[in-house]
């Protein structure tokens, strides 16, 4: 599997009111790596998945996935929403089983590979209930376990747990790297969580906001044995303050431009 | 148990609103301060409709009026159904029909009456129709607008994982829109029932309308009572049936 994104570009709306959104992005991502994209609000990220998820089109660049351009959303490219993207009408085995279901795999695939993935993501007990009687870390894991489910060859996944509260967001992302080594997944994350992004990925594109684009990519060779005690250790800070601070200097937010030329003046050094 | 969480029951407050009703009606009639042959008693409005059922009459004008409901209808149903996901999910269709759907929709579809006499005569045929037409515009918009309100990530999700046109319709968009379109079948079926009475007023050899017209032209108030009791129950009872089948088909949106 390779993935290429080259030099993509996107604009949304036309004539006077057309904004450039996306300038110049490139990308690769091979079998079995784990690739992170970080920026803040509004920088682009989901509009870069959109359109490696065939969900929306290039104004212009090309995206390939095996060398075949990319022209609309298939089953190659798995997606994980940030919003809960659950049916509401479905179990969650029957949630899990969708994607097999739209693709015509057989009846006993289906259940197998239902059984399986939802054993996966733990939630093997809870293959009967719906929904709203599961809470939002576990639907993120039946939507996971949706998406590979499907058998795609890259899973997206937006924000995955962008709407969890952080005692299950660490544990979700002891999972999901958990899940990545054990099954030779290949994956982008897109995150606004620096910390989120070091911790799983190999490679971390930063993004720059107004319009949307790659400024900087470092590979983060860490031993991740155990991903707590990496949270602390000292190479992980420093790479985490070297790429904070390159963020907060894209910061373009007038308020923050204010702030910081106001701690400039008073002297300060902290945080700023 | 306080008073308030006692009569918090769900039958309880309803039965006793009706129950009020039917005492006032009582005691008005009883003082006879209203001329019993413009208000008769809640008894003899009984025994009209006794006399009424036992010579079949009644009986045989509910169903006709039923049976037009349901023909124009389940013609309203079956049209309105693709009509409306068509119209919700294609942009093109919307802008082609909106306009046009949004104009009929205001013409008062008693008013196609007339028309429709001239058009089909005086038989079935135009009251099945009138119906329908007067029902449709109202369960195609509906319909179109749950089907704009389904979430995106429904749908793109079901694209990413291999969905393909019908597909979506079928699996996603269908179920998602399910409980909101029994509930505006539901709620026009007011309307469709409101129709046929209008339609038997004007023409009509049997049906609960034209019995109420028969009686007002013999000063039978008591039958007019009958006819318009009838048709507050059966509503009533569709109501209901259309409600069982939501809780019983639509589980999750509840
Ligand atoms: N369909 C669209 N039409 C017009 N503008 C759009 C559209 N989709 C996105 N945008 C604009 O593109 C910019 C980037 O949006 P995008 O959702 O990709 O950002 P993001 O980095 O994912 O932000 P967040 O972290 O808040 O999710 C925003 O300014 C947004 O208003
Ligand atoms: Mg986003």
């Amino acid at each position: 599997m390779h993935l290429s994104v080259k030099g993509v570009s996107k604009s949304f709306g036309k004539g006077r009111d057309s904004k450039l959104v996306l300038d110049d992005i490139n990308l690769e991502i091979n079998s079995g790596e784990f690739v992170a994209l970080v920026g803040s609000s509004g920088s682009g990220k989901s509009t870069v998945m959109r359109l490696i998820a065939g969900l929306e089109q290039p104004s212009s660049g090309t995206i390939h996935m095996d060398d075949r351009l990319v022209r609309g959303p298939g089953p190659d490219r798995g997606m994980v929403f940030q919003k809960y993207s659950l049916y509401p009408w479905l179990s969650a085995a029957d949630n899990v089983a969708f994607g097999m279901r739209l693709q015509g795999r057989n009846k006993r695939d289906v259940k197998e590979r239902t059984a399986y993935f939802l054993e996966v993501v733990g939630l093997q007990d809870s293959a009967s209930r719906f929904p709203r009687q599961l809470s939002g870390g576990m639907q993120q894991r039946v939507a996971i376990a949706r998406a590979l489910a499907a058998d795609p060859k890259v899973v997206l996944l937006d924000e995955p747990f962008g709407a969890l509260d952080l005692q299950i967001r660490e544990s979700m992302q002891e999972f999901l790297y958990q899940l990545w080594e054990r099954s030779g997944l290949t994956a982008l994350l897109i995150t606004h969580d620096l910390e989120e992004a070091l911790l799983m990925a190999q490679r971390v594109h930063i993004m720059a906001p107004r319009p949307g684009r790659v400024v900087r990519t470092v590979a983060a060779n860490l031993d991740r044995g155990n991903l707590s005690a990496l949270r602390m250790e000292r190479s992980f800070l420093e790479l985490r303050e070297d790429l904070a601070g390159c963020l907060r200097g894209l910061d373009q937010d007038p308020a923050a431009l204010a702030a910081r030329s106001l701690a400039s003046t008073t002297g300060s050094s902290s945080s700023g | 148990m306080s008073l308030r969480r006692r009569l918090d029951q769900p039958w309880l407050l309803g039965l006793v609103g009706v129950l009020t009703l039917l005492l006032l009606w009582q005691v008005v009639a009883s003082l006879r301060v209203v001329d019993p042959l413009f208000l008769p008693s809640p008894a003899e409005v009984l025994g009209a409709g006794a006399e009424q059922y036992q010579e079949g009459v009644l009986v045989n004008d509910a169903l006709a009026s039923i049976g037009r409901v349901l023909g124009g209808y389940a013609l309203s149903i079956v049209v309105s159904l693709p009509l409306g996901i068509a119209m919700g999910s294609n942009r093109l269709v919307c802008q082609l029909l909106e306009p046009l759907l949004g104009l009929i929709r205001y013409m008062p579809a008693p008013a196609f009456i007339p028309l429709l006499i001239i058009y089909f005569g005086l038989g079935e045929l135009p009251k099945v129709l009138l119906i329908f037409i007067g029902t449709l515009f109202f369960n195609t918009l509906m319909i179109m607008d749950a089907v704009k309100f389904v979430p995106s990530e429904l749908l793109e999700s079901a694209l990413t994982m291999g969905g393909r046109g019908l597909q979506i319709t079928t699996r996603v968009v269908a179920p998602f829109i399910a409980p909101q379109v029994l509930d505006a079948y539901r709620i026009n079926m007011a309307a469709a029932w409101n129709l046929v009475i209008v339609a038997e007023l004007v023409a009509a050899n049997e049906g609960l309308g034209k019995r109420i017209s028969l009686a007002q032209r013999f000063l039978r108030t008591d039958e007019i009572f009958v006819g318009l009791i009838a048709i507050g129950l059966i509503g009533l009872l569709i109501d209901l049936g259309f409600r069982l089948v939501m809780r019983r088909s639509c589980r999750w949106a509840i």
